[in-house]
């Protein structure tokens, strides 16, 4: 049985992609602080789904990419989003049985999660770059979850 | 139970190590490159690589704005452009006056100075690059552009607009750099008061028409309107090019220090390209070596004839 053959790595590879051309496109200034990490949503759906498609590798690369992409210090962002898809895989077997709103709740302690691994590596490296709208972008996140999941849901098909 | 997660939690399973082994070994290197990038070095080069990997993203993102202006650029109405041209062509007349006044300027000055002939402009070189992306937050004020470093463009070099003074070159990619605004909020600039003499420091302040000058003593010669170039001290710009104009002088009675408020000259709203500028070294006007700062003898006040 080969499993590895039907994993939507494909799938993956594209959303992420999407997802950082979402979290890093210019918008407006107010606009932009309450954007949410459209990357570590996308990464919690395919380590809830499909936890062996990206691994750990994906979401550290796509956190490596946002930092270099935002000029932070390297490494803080794809600490961040492999901690959240590591702790989203540890419990993918669980979040599957539950409704997306169920999940929101999840989403939401992850997104504060990473959020707050970044403040913290900010203040120890001594460069804030965001304002203090960053706390609010968790619940916008977990209100968008049941539309990623559905969203990312039809690009693969669910065995 | 394994430390990091059994096999058992796996579907299928025997696929290599588990994810908490793999997530521990991620965070390992996460934390070194956080530690080594802090510290500079060997991983400059390294974002060098990737800045290039990331460039054509970046380009991708931005694209829908660049679009949107080469459209409006086409699109243009008959008008419009001869409204332009016009007011190209006064500019041209304006400046070709002030430059036949320069030449026997520098003739002038030449001869004051005891000199043959007229020094060349300190500016040896320069190269126009284009904005790609703006950001204007008050954390961050910071441009990117599309010259790097194949095109000779180096960290820390001065960035200017026709106007003055624009920012420095903050990182470099092969392809773009970021500039870092002298508006941001993290940057400081050594600056002059033309009509005076007095020098000090100018700080952003994360709004883009927006400069300090903190570190002026209240009996110092400051006034409204007065004209701040660079000083050439702080190694980075040659002296006298024009940065900003100040706009408010507060003399609080309790404080020992003037509160200086000045609007920058160079703005990004208006102009799409910047200039990326090699000076002269043997340059009078080049920016002071620590050599010839120490050699000086300390001077007694800051204040000192232009």
């Amino acid at each position: 049985m080969n499993l590895a053959r039907r994993e939507p790595r494909w799938a993956v590879f594209f959303t992420v992609l999407l997802a950082l051309i979402a979290q890093v496109l210019p918008l407006p200034d107010w606009l932009s602080v309450v954007r949410p990490s459209f990357v570590v949503l996308v990464i919690i759906y395919w380590s809830i789904y499909s936890p062996h498609a990206g691994g750990i590798f994906a979401p550290w690369l796509a956190g490596l990419a946002l930092d270099v992409f935002k000029g932070d210090v390297l490494a803080q962002n794809a600490l961040a989003v492999s901690l959240v898809a590591y702790i989203a895989m540890s419990l993918h077997q669980r979040l599957r049985n539950q409704t997306l709103i169920q999940q929101s709740l999840f989403v939401f302690a992850m997104l504060t999660l990473n959020e707050f691994v970044v403040f913290a590596i900010e203040g120890w490296s001594g460069h804030t770059a965001a304002s203090p709208w960053r706390w609010l972008t968790p619940m916008i996140g977990a209100m968008l979850w049941p539309f990623v999941a559905l969203l990312a849901g039809r690009t693969h098909s669910k065995a | 139970m394994a430390v990091f997660g059994t096999s058992g939690s796996r579907i299928g399973g025997g696929r290599g190590p588990s994810f908490g082994f793999r997530f521990f070994c991620y965070a390992v290197i996460s934390v070194v490159l956080m530690f080594y990038d802090r510290r500079g070095g060997f991983l400059d080069t390294a974002r060098y690589g990737l800045q290039a990997a990331i460039y054509p993203l970046q380009l991708a993102v931005n694209s829908p704005s660049a679009a949107w202006s080469w459209l409006e650029e086409n699109f243009a109405t008959r008008e419009k452009l001869q409204a332009q041209v016009d007011q190209l062509r006064n500019e041209l007349r304006s400046q070709q006056l002030v430059t036949l006044r320069q030449a026997s300027l520098e003739r002038e000055n030449a001869t004051l100075r005891g000199l043959n002939s007229a020094l060349p402009d300190v500016i040896e070189r320069r190269v126009v690059g284009e904005v790609i992306s703006v950001e204007l937050s008050n954390l961050r004020q910071r441009l990117l552009v599309n010259r790097g470093g194949t095109h000779g463009v180096y960290r820390g070099q001065p960035v200017i607009t026709g106007d003055g003074v624009l920012g420095q070159v903050f990182r470099t990619g092969p392809f773009s750099s970021e500039i870092i605004l002298i508006t941001d909020a993290e940057h400081a600039l050594p600056v002059q008061i033309v009509r005076s003499g007095v020098r000090t420091i100018a700080l952003g302040t994360g709004r883009s028409t927006s400069l300090e000058l903190p570190y002026v003593p209240k009996n110092y010669d400051v006034k409204v309107g007065d004209l701040l170039v660079t000083s050439g001290l702080g190694r980075v710009f040659p002296f006298g090019i024009p940065v900003a104009r100040v706009t408010k002088v507060e003399l609080v009675p309790t404080e020992p220090l003037a509160q200086i408020h000045a609007v920058p000259l160079a703005g990004i709203e208006n102009d799409r390209e910047v200039l990326f500028i090699w000076e002269r070294p043997d340059h009078p006007a080049a920016t002071a070596s620590p050599e010839a700062i120490a050699v000086e003898p300390p001077a007694k006040a800051p204040v000192s004839p232009p």
